[in-house]
């Protein structure tokens, strides 16, 4: 009797002792977190709380603004901002629409017809990433100095130029994603297009592009994030402040005096990366399926 | 039986069929038709400037296109030829060209191909000793779009007159009479030109010549005083030289240095593109002011790559076990850990730069007062190793929820009875992690991790956002930093500080290309050697 319940006490305090285990555990756990998310979050924090900070320059900052003001919005958009922000999005935008349109063709015709040469020209797309755009920029700053002095919209300084290299990697970026996308469509959907007397591009346009409209927009999304974050080669390309990409605006209008123009800088900081978080929130599952896969096969 | 028979193989069914309508074919002609003619127009256009490489490739890429969409054969690559023209063009001329250049002096000094240079140099003007030295007046066409008109007077008294490109006599112009300096008080259609205006324009009347093209004038610079001028320089094919007018003396083209140059060795400016062989691979490899920071750039460019991988690999993980999926409220903390890395690298790492500030930013003010330390302390942006803590730092804070995503969906795809087949064996946590999770993840994520180094290898942002590569390096033959990278070294020579040394920047450049191959090459042998070890 006695050693009974000793025996049910000693599990109950058994039980009682992996509970107190278990939630000191989780206590652990959520520790580990708050400092993660102290790590990761706190410049972004830091930098919103700034721009509504009425000082305007670095020092003199408060975690909790006070009071909250706006004019470091309204200083901001005294510049260009308005002008750069569509910059990057006309750049962005029309880059993402033709490099989703070349990759999405030149996908279809990897996946639904055989050549000779076409598993060499998969490779030769493949390798051909080893060598990053980035180690090329004085090879590309000297193509679209000769081509501007004929083709004066594709020279330097120009957003025309800009597209012109980024269209260079397109084929190499996402074509492998496409095609294993393509590959997943049955090939009955194209027979019956071809019984009914279509064409490719009409079996293209009409029976597939619908099915792969979903992975088209991520790619799209990535490449439109690419350029639009991008700073290298505008840094190379445009020199005229009307013509700067945000990236490279925020970067000279913050580049000279610092510490008094922190407020303003954060303001347009927050302004330039609402739209790319905002996607990037929404379309998370995509993205980073999107991401993972693509980096796996490059 | 028959009617399977019957049924053409796919791939080929669709050659067969394909646009053989008279319209389709005749837009295909058409289109390349057109499409040749600009090309071939372009072409010329670029020998005849001296740009041989890029004519070679738009001519390679117009014989591509022709075979395209001429052989019937290759109609499954119509639909890739725009993407193949960009690839050519923007992705492998490029790198042939980098190659090209870094055998070249192309740079600063040397910017243009030989037929320009001389161009530029025949360009060039001078005053004659013997040539006669006109005073002048002008005079405005106000009606013809504000052309100006000189009325020019020899030392000997002749006068005449000449607008760009013409000259007239008094009679021709029906000038009025000449007033006391021997100017026309009137012509018709023209104006004179007050003093004041005069000045006022003097710089677009200086730029213009006047007169015949044989006996063009120009005004000398100096008051009231125009000339004859003679082109300076004259090309010589046959001595393949440039020859001095004005000093009688002969610049022979030196195809080793890229240089018009004379007996006694003095230099044209402009020199023009040669290829000058190896030297600029010689001058970092054998000459020791320019080894020097290059080795230790490289030192530290490897070093920051690594720990940056390790960091961010290892920090990413860690979180992927601790979280699991079984911690309530784990998917919304990976949601917010995820945002730093959707925000523009160019902002974050603006924004860090504001928080490491020494004087005034948040962080060195926190630990200045925890450690006790004067303001300025630590040097985030003035003490190399400050510096290099610092990046690394902020690229691990960049890079982490990524290996966090891979992590956590490669953790997701281990079996979960392998950790009971292990639990029941005795294996310890760590034991299990150790023997089980370790090798698993590092098959799924191990390339990942050599193509993380390679990008991280080349971070040109966070390097040249952050501290542009400083602190400067002392006693270096070029600019270099102690926080460069070999990526930023080589911005800085190409476009920073008005260097632009292209062709030693692009040398450098195919040693990065090198180390990419070699650990790509690495990378693939890898991955096959995971891919056996697991199958």
């Amino acid at each position: 009797m006695t050693a009974a319940t000793t025996k049910t006490g000693s599990l109950q305090a058994l039980r009682q002792s992996q509970k107190a285990r278990f939630r000191l555990t989780l206590a652990f756990k959520y520790l580990i977190a708050a400092i993660v998310l102290i790590y990761s979050l706190f410049p972004i924090i830091w930098t919103i709380s700034a721009s509504f900070s009425p000082t305007g320059s670095i020092s003199g900052q408060s975690l909790i603004p006070n009071p909250p003001t706006l004019r470091n919005y309204e200083r901001i958009l005294d510049q260009d901002f308005w002008l750069w922000m569509w910059n990057s999005f006309k750049i962005s935008s029309i880059s993402a629409i033709l490099a989703g349109l070349i990759t999405l063709m030149a996908a279809y015709a990897f996946s639904r017809f055989r050549w000779r040469g076409r598993s060499q020209l998969l490779l030769v797309i493949l390798l051909i990433q080893v060598f990053p755009a980035i180690l090329a920029m004085v090879a590309l700053f000297a193509i679209l100095q000769q081509i501007g002095n004929y083709i004066p919209f594709l020279g330097l300084n120009t957003h025309g130029g800009l597209i012109l290299i980024y269209m260079g990697g397109t084929l190499g970026v996402n074509v492998w994603l496409m095609k294993g996308f393509f590959d997943s469509i049955p090939r009955d959907i194209d027979e019956s297009g071809k019984v009914d007397g279509a064409s490719d591009w009409q079996i293209f346009w009409r029976l597939l592009f619908p099915l792969v409209r979903p992975i088209m927009v991520v790619s799209m999304i990535l490449t439109f994030f690419g350029t639009y974050s991008d700073y290298l080669m505008p840094r190379i390309m445009i020199t005229t402040a009307s013509k700067f990409t945000l990236m490279l605006g925020l970067q000279t209008f913050i580049g000279s005096n610092y510490a008094q123009e922190w407020g303003a800088f954060a303001a347009g900081a927050v302004l330039g990366a609402i739209p790319m978080v905002a996607i990037y929130l929404i379309l998370q599952d995509y993205i980073v399926g999107g991401l993972t896969a693509g980096a796996v096969k490059g | 039986m028959a009617a399977i028979e019957v049924q053409p193989e796919k791939g080929q069914s669709s050659q067969r069929e394909r646009s053989t309508t008279v319209t389709g074919t005749l837009l295909r002609i058409g289109g390349l038709i057109i499409f040749d003619a600009f090309a071939l127009f372009f072409i010329y256009l670029l020998l005849s400037d001296g740009y041989w490489p890029l004519a070679a490739i738009i001519g390679l890429i117009t014989l591509v296109m022709n075979y395209i969409f001429l052989s019937p054969a290759a109609y499954p690559m119509r639909w890739m030829s725009p993407g193949l023209a960009f690839m050519l063009l923007i992705s492998v001329y490029p790198i042939l060209f980098t190659i090209y250049i870094s055998f070249t002096n192309f740079g600063a000094s040397n910017l243009l191909p030989k037929t320009q240079a001389i161009e530029v140099l025949e360009a060039r003007t001078f005053l004659p000793e013997t040539g006669a030295t006109l005073t002048y007046t002008v005079f405005v066409n106000e009606a013809n779009n504000q052309e100006f008109g000189l009325w020019l007077i020899a030392p000997d008294g002749t006068s005449f007159f000449a607008t760009p490109g013409a000259e007239f006599t008094a009679e021709e112009l029906g000038a009025g009479a000449l007033d006391a300096n021997g100017v026309p008080t009137s012509i018709p259609g023209w104006r004179m030109l007050t003093r004041a205006e005069t000045v006022r324009n003097i710089s677009v009347i200086s730029a213009t010549t006047f007169g015949l093209e044989e006996s063009a004038v120009s005004l000398t610079g100096r008051l009231g005083e125009a000339a004859q001028l003679q082109p300076r320089f004259v090309w010589d094919p046959a001595q393949n030289a440039m020859i001095d007018k004005r000093d009688n003396i002969t610049y022979f083209a030196d195809a080793e240095t890229g240089f018009f140059t004379s007996a006694d060795g003095a230099r044209l400016s402009p020199g023009y593109q040669v290829t000058i062989g190896l030297q600029n691979y010689q001058r970092f490899l054998t000459d020791p002011s320019f080894r020097g920071p290059l080795l230790r750039i490289f030192a530290w460019n490897v070093t920051f790559a690594l720990l940056s991988v390790l960091f961010s690999f290892g920090l990413g993980l860690m979180i992927a076990i601790v979280f699991g999926r079984t911690m309530p409220g784990q998917r919304i903390i990976k949601s917010l850990l995820i945002i730093p890395f959707a925000v523009p690298q160019v902002i974050t790492l603006l924004v860090w730069r504001g928080i490491l500030n020494p004087l005034e930013g948040v962080i060195p003010n926190l630990l200045q007062s925890v450690f006790n330390q004067p303001v300025g302390w630590p040097p985030f942006f003035a003490d190399p190793t400050w510096v290099k803590v610092a990046l690394i730092v902020i690229n691990v804070w960049l890079a982490y929820p990524y290996f966090m995503l891979i992590s956590s969906g490669a953790l997701q795809a281990i079996p979960t009875d392998m950790y009971e087949a292990a639990d029941i064996d005795g294996a310890s946590a760590w034991q299990a992690f150790r023997n089980l999770t370790l090798p698993l993840l590092l098959v799924a994520v191990g390339p990942l991790l050599i193509s993380s180094f390679t990008v991280n290898f080349n971070s040109f942002n966070v390097i040249y956002l952050f501290n542009s590569g400083g602190p400067p390096m002392v006693g270096t033959a070029l600019p270099a930093g102690h926080s460069d990278i070999l990526i930023s070294y080589v911005y800085n020579l190409a476009f920073g500080r008005g260097l632009a040394l292209y062709g030693y920047a692009s040398a450098i450049t195919i040693m990065i290309f090198f180390m990419m191959v070699i650990v790509t090459i690495f990378q693939h042998r890898r991955m096959a050697s995971w891919e056996e070890t697991t199958n």
